[in-house]
């Protein structure tokens, strides 16, 4: 059984329709690169996933829990649904720590004790142990984009949406970040991530989903489908950015 | 005992509006003068003129305006002259709106970019020549926001007038209480009049400070 | 100018002077922390709130920034009691200045609270915060501190506002000032060393407020 299904999910803002029937399927442990063009609707599906933006047909459950409309019950999703942003949006009037420990406190209700624990070891995984008491502002960006994945994990998330996380980044500041990445996948961590790194979806990817026009328009095995493209826009798209 | 109808209340409060407008309009033109004129002190870094709007400012913006109408109201009779409520008003809001605008220009003028300055007197322009034709122009388009939202200020200031005797829209309304003990009524219009007089002008300020954030 | 200062005079009345000056003191502290919790809860209510809740305290702050002070406080202590509600010189002067406080610091910390980027709201969400954890947690900090300035102005011109309850009979510094002016007729000593007071309480204020922001907002 999938831990996310997207059925033929549609979604306007207006009279332009960017999402046009969008079905996927994701595993446990799977991590599934989401590529295109910008405007191809690959950040909006993300973040219908976790209830940031609402969709008008179709149905999308994410670890038993139907995303859909009004009646969602957003706070018992997004505790296993965790989102990683383009922009790291740490909040800059607290510590790294800080920024880690605010949800797990007033979210989960545990004690300081136990989240200042739980935030030095995600801090540790991301590398920024010794970090834990330095404002956002004190950070480089792959610092802040590690503190921000850290924030994630300490939810415990079953899914980690990532949304072009090194889109914002200095060139020499993005395979921090992607190291980090590649090592929750390879402990089973579920990813969704949004990238323009094609060498990333591929090597590490173990899901590759070409998004175009709002839809679907080709996945496969991430090194199959680069190695040959069966749509004359994938391939175009390949060339270009490849 | 003379009888006051709704109307008869309502007309007395428009007539005495046209006081409060007027004195604004004084206020604030005459004001507006001043505050260009020390504006130019202000930031013409010549020492001693930048410490007397220094000093001017920090006095008008930090007492009640209260304290000037009465200073002026006692001051100005100290030296001899038959002061009026009205000439004590006129002035006081006069040097008082200027301090605000001063303030509030100066801003407008510290938000154009330094190289500005640094092109223009590699032209060899004057420091006034510099004000007239670069900077002011400039510090013109975004100072029109808070220039009309100060005008408002203004127009509340005026009713100060009120408490040394200046027969304006405030102490037309006290009176006519006293007259006819409808102190809801009255007061409710005068609050009212205010608010026709006032809110279009916050408005209108409102909307051109969105126009400029759109701009930029 | 033949007429001589006469400062003396005033000494007599030193304690009266003392007095308005604690009520003006306490008026301007009390008001501003209660204004300061209202304008918080119509912040709130504007941006995270329903709309119709958002609507009515619209409606507030128009009212209040655009009449004068003098004009609610006489419909507070003059026109209220026909309805019933008969308030005391100093209640109806403490109740005027927080609504009026009230009003513009709803509309500063609106501001204050539109100006966080909307991306630590949606990181907030993506967390399990819900709406009103968001805005307390991280939307409010940020807020105030981005507007702490604006703010503090504010507490000083209301501070400077607040001469006008004298004409109530609040017992307020400008009270003071009126009352000794009618015993001995020195009016312009009276107002000059009045003037000078809250000259001086409004930079002491300034300073004040600001070594707090530095004490509140020490971090980063």
């Amino acid at each position: 059984m999938s831990l996310v299904s997207i059925r033929d999910v549609r979604k306007s803002f207006g009279p332009n329709e960017v999402l046009k029937g969008v079905s996927l399927d994701i595993a446990k442990g799977d991590a599934v690169a989401i590529i295109g063009r910008s405007g191809s609707g690959k950040s909006t599906l993300l973040r219908c996933i976790n209830g940031l933006e609402t969709y008008q047909s179709g149905s999308i459950v994410a670890d038993g829990i139907e995303v859909a409309g009004a009646n969602t019950n957003l706070r018992e999703l997004r505790r296993h649904v965790g989102m990683v942003f383009q922009q790291f949006n740490l909040f800059p009037h607290l510590t790294a720590a800080e920024n880690v420990m605010l949800a797990p406190t007033v979210v989960n209700k545990v004690s300081k004790a136990e989240a200042r624990a739980t935030a030095a070891e995600v801090l540790a995984k991301v590398g920024l142990s010794e970090k834990m008491d330095a404002y956002p502002s004190e950070l480089s960006g792959g610092q802040q984009q590690r503190v921000a994945i850290a924030r994630s994990l300490a939810m415990r998330p079953k899914v980690l949406l990532c949304d072009e996380i090194t889109s914002a980044l200095d060139p020499e500041l993005v395979n921090e970040v992607l190291r980090v990445v590649e090592q929750l996948a390879r402990e089973g961590m579920t990813l969704i991530l949004v990238t323009h790194e094609m060498r990333f979806a591929r090597d590490v990817g173990t899901k590759l989903v070409f998004m175009h026009h709002g839809k679907v328009h080709e996945e496969g095995a991430p090194k199959e489908v680069f190695a040959a493209p069966r749509t004359p826009e994938l391939q175009q798209f390949v060339g270009q950015v490849g | 005992m003379l009888q006051f109808s709704f109307w008869d209340i309502l007309s007395n409060l428009l007539i005495a509006t046209q006081w409060t407008i007027v004195l604004s309009l004084i206020a604030f033109f005459c004001g507006g003068i001043v505050g260009l004129v020390l504006l130019f002190m202000r930031t013409s870094r010549i020492a001693p003129l930048e410490w007397f709007t220094k000093i001017y400012i920090e006095f008008f913006q930090g007492t009640p305006l209260l304290m000037q109408l009465f200073l002026f109201f006692f001051g100005i009779a100290l030296f001899g002259v038959e002061v009026s409520p009205w000439m004590a008003a006129t002035l006081a809001l006069t040097f008082w709106t200027s301090a605000f605008l001063t303030e509030i220009w100066r801003g407008c003028v510290e938000a154009i970019p330094k190289g500005q300055w640094e092109a223009s007197s590699s032209l060899a322009l004057s420091y006034i020549e510099q004000m007239r034709y670069v900077i002011l122009p400039q510090a013109s388009r975004i100072a029109v926001a808070p220039t009309v939202g100060f005008s408002v200020q203004v127009i509340k200031g005026t009713a100060l007038a009120s408490i040394i005797g200046f027969v304006e829209l405030t102490k037309a309304g006290t009176m006519l209480n006293n007259a006819t003990f409808r102190p809801f009524l009255v007061y409710s219009l005068v609050a009212l009049i205010y608010f026709c007089l006032c809110f279009p002008l916050s408005w209108w300020a409102k909307k051109i400070e969105g126009r400029l954030n759109v701009a930029r | 100018m033949s007429y001589k200062l006469q400062f003396a005079e005033l000494l007599p009345y030193w304690n009266v002077l003392l007095y308005g000056l604690v009520f003006t003191i306490v008026l301007t502290i009390v008001s501003t922390v209660v204004g300061i919790a209202v304008g918080t809860a119509g912040a709130a209510a504007r941006t995270f709130g329903p709309g119709w809740l958002g609507r009515i305290v619209a409606v507030y702050v128009e009212l209040i920034r655009n009449t004068p002070f003098i004009v609610q406080l006489f419909f507070i202590f003059f026109g209220l009691p026909a309805l019933g509600l008969k308030l005391s010189e100093t209640t109806a002067a403490f109740l005027a200045m927080v609504i009026n406080l009230g009003a513009y610091s709803t509309e500063i910390i609106r501001a204050g609270i539109e100006a966080v980027p909307k991306g630590h709201i949606e990181a907030g969400l993506s967390l399990a915060m819900s709406k009103w954890e968001v805005l307390r947690h991280i939307v409010l900090n940020q807020a105030f501190r981005k507007i702490y300035p604006a703010l503090s102005s504010q507490i000083i011109i209301v501070m400077l506002g607040s001469a006008v309850v004298s004409q109530i009979s609040a017992e307020d510094l400008t009270y003071a000032a009126n009352y000794i002016a009618s015993r001995n007729f020195r009016n312009f000593e009276v107002y000059l060393l009045v003037a000078l007071a809250y000259l001086l309480l409004a930079m002491l204020t300034r300073s004040l407020l600001r070594a707090l922001g530095r004490v509140i907002f020490k971090a980063r």
